[in-house]
């Protein structure tokens, strides 16, 4: 099913699909690692749920739930 | 590969430039090449350092090392991005293109950091691909075979480690020998992201690179730092730690250089013929320099914790856990550091806002540190609040009026911060909410090595700044405070140019509570906030000494109760600092931000000063 990234429980993963974001934000994150097709799963995040930490080709990266709304990804049913 | 370029002849130095993503190790591995032979400037009309730093080897040609700012492509987005890609291009006025690229990996991050190889081979220039961090790499179980990826690249490829020194012979026999230009390989197109991960994807493969495994330990550590529970306890026991080192550790070494600062110039007293030359020497420049000198050992210890902080990367848990706080007021995690900084001296906080990538976020975080509560202030709230608050307890032994107060004083600066960044990021640097994100890195030991070149560099820095901007000011007040000599006398501090200047604003500040006494105190504080302490011992003709019992007395003479708390509160806003005002300037880029600023700062401070003369009085 395809979800947002906001909504990847704990410890879920799934297949980056897209990223609604300004091309030059998108860019940005694509350079972190955010390039679809990538495997995204969730870490841990700040104490209070925002920003979220996932861990993407090998790295941690911390975003604010905002911007994971806007990224979509496919996740295993 | 095919050696073209043969290696100059004379002293005239080759340029090498260090390209490479943030948090590979790039800075690190330049301090190692370079030593501590180096170079800060800013490029022209950017706030971006330029370091450059020259690497010697006996007998070999000499070695200018030119250290890019960090970027995971060659695609101008930030400030600092265009700069790297300027440099590389020949496009930067002043900096012709350098002889050599050497582009530095993390090797436990290699297909997305290989990316940026990409349009550093279109470049065509002889270059020498890093992988640091090997020992990382080794000891998680990853793997790479060095040989089988410079064949895919066609350049020059070495597994190194800036931390161990690993691979290190390897970089220097590459830069001080025969420079050879890349082979030519198919290069992905270099505008799509997706084509060149793919790209360095297929290269990972091709050169036997196994990913080492998730470092557990960091896992495990962000479990406490990052716990809903834990974490945020875990952060205020770090910023309260950072604090009681300041001033426990600290003080003494403060109380040290204050006593060899008295001890040189009572010396020097006894060897200089009397008169006014001397007088400017001691009570002008010494006295001045001195003054502000003895916060070293405060920024020094700041400086070694925070670096503690950032090597071992508490500090991005720590950004991550204050961006939600920041948020609130339009700013983001990575304020937290200049922040925290500021509670030693606003100048290094304003320097370390470089690293924020958002301009204006980076423009609001400088405008608000000011008004952080730095070591300076301390000694005019604690004079302040000796001579008119007694110490009765509050919270039995643990919280007596007087700490009560101090602490108020903290809380207040930090309020007007975060007051003035809401007003900052909804006019004029309202932006595009800018998507936070940042790369968690692991935790790691930081290094001697490492934290001895950052406390060097910026005690090098500070003293620099002590030496001109901090001297001119002292000798220039002195002056003021000495001049017009009437019989080659010096005047009544009252009839000097800056007694005419405390009496000629006494009007604008008769209203907060303050005479032209404290007139002079306010003027003669822009050098440093704690000089009015002194200033207002030499008017009262006392020792100036916030512990002096005289000084006391002198002030409950001429301040009430309401102009006393009046003067804390103008202490606390006003932007009563030449240092500050001169490093933000220089970081803006213009005189029109510091002009702001201070005139902000300057009317806050007066307005509320005004209001608390007013209630204190009235309630007194």
């Amino acid at each position: 099913m395809i979800r947002t990234l906001a909504d990847l429980p704990s410890g879920g993963h799934g297949t980056l699909v897209g990223l609604d974001l300004p091309a030059e934000d998108a860019a940005r994150l694509m350079a972190l690692g955010f390039v679809p097709g990538v495997q995204v799963s969730r870490a841990r995040s700040a104490p209070g749920g925002d920003p979220v930490v996932f861990r993407v080709d090998g790295a941690e990266v911390a975003l604010r739930r905002e911007t994971a709304r806007r990224m979509t990804l496919r996740t295993e049913p | 590969m095919t050696a073209t370029l043969a290696p100059p002849v004379g002293a005239k130095p080759v340029v090498v430039a260090l390209v490479g993503p943030p948090n590979s190790g790039k800075s690190t591995l330049f301090n190692r090449l370079t030593g501590l032979r180096q170079k800060v400037a800013n490029y022209p009309g950017v706030t971006v350092e330029q370091r450059r730093g020259s690497m010697l080897e006996a007998g070999m040609r000499p070695v200018e090392l030119v250290d890019l700012p960090g970027t995971y492509a060659l695609d101008p987005r930030s400030d600092d991005e265009r700069i790297a890609t300027d440099v590389l291009n020949g496009r930067m006025p002043g900096t012709k293109v350098p002889d050599a690229v050497l582009v530095v990996l993390d090797a436990t991050h290699l297909a997305r950091h290989l990316t940026v190889v990409a349009p550093v081979l279109a470049l065509g220039l002889p270059t020498l691909v890093v992988l640091n961090m090997a020992d990382d790499l080794q000891r998680r179980g990853g793997e790479v075979d060095p040989a089988a990826l410079a064949d895919q690249l066609g350049t020059p490829v070495v597994l190194a480690s800036a931390a161990t020194g690993e691979g290190l012979d390897t970089i220097r026999r590459f830069l001080t020998g025969r420079f050879g230009v890349p082979a030519r390989v198919a290069l992905p197109v270099l505008q799509s992201v997706p084509a060149c991960r793919a790209w360095a994807g297929q290269l990972t493969d091709a050169s036997a690179y196994r990913s080492p495994v998730p470092p557990v330990w960091s896992h495990r550590l962000d479990g406490i730092a990052l716990h809903p529970v834990a974490g945020p306890l875990v952060f205020f026991a770090v910023i309260l730690g950072v604090f009681q080192a300041m001033f426990v550790v600290a003080a003494p070494l403060s109380d040290g250089i204050e006593a060899i600062i008295a001890a040189g110039g009572a010396w020097l007293a006894t060897w200089l013929p009397a008169g006014a030359p001397r007088d400017l020497l001691l009570e002008g420049a010494l006295a001045g320099v001195g003054s502000v000198l003895v916060f070293l050992p405060q920024i020094l210890v700041l400086f070694l914790l925070v670096g503690i902080l950032e090597d071992s990367g508490y500090m991005a848990r720590a950004a991550l856990i204050a961006d939600r706080t920041m948020a609130k007021v339009g700013l983001q995690g990575k304020s937290f550091i200049p922040l925290l900084s500021a509670h030693a001296c606003a100048v290094p906080a304003v320097m370390a806002a470089r690293t924020i990538e958002n301009r204006r976020d980076r423009l609001a975080t400088i405008l608000i540190a000011p008004f952080m509560t730095c070591a300076a202030r301390l000694p005019v709230y604690t004079l302040i609040i000796a001579a008119f608050l007694p110490n009765t307890p509050l919270l039995g032994r643990f919280l007596g009026m007087r700490a009560a107060a101090l602490l108020g004083l903290y809380v207040l600066g930090f309020l007007a911060a975060l007051g003035t960044a809401r007003l900052l990021k909804s006019t004029i640097l309202r932006s595009e909410r800018v998507p936070f994100m940042m790369e968690l890195p692991p935790w790691r030991w930081p290094t001697f090595r490492a934290l001895g070149f950052r406390l060097v560099d910026r005690s090098r820095a500070f003293i620099t700044r002590v030496g001109t901007v901090i001297l001119a000011a002292s000798v220039g007040l002195w002056l003021f405070a000495h001049l017009p000599t009437r019989d080659g006398q010096a005047p009544p501090i009252a009839e000097s140019v800056a007694g005419t200047v405390g009496r000629a604003i006494e009007p604008a500040i008769a209203p907060l509570g303050f005479d032209w006494r404290i007139g002079i105190g306010l003027v003669t504080s822009l050098a440093a906030r704690e000089v009015i302490v002194g200033t207002l011992g030499t008017i009262h003709g006392i020792e100036g000494d916030e512990n002096s019992p005289g000084l006391q007395a002198a002030l409950r003479q001429n301040l009430t109760p309401g102009g006393a708390a009046a003067l804390l509160v103008f202490f606390a806003f006003a932007m009563q600092c030449v240092s500050t005002i001169a490093v933000v300037r220089r970081e803006t880029g213009g005189w029109k931000l510091p002009a702001l600023q201070f005139g902000y700062m300057l009317t806050l401070a007066w307005v509320t000063a005004w209001v608390a003369n007013r209630v204190v009085t009235a309630l007194l």
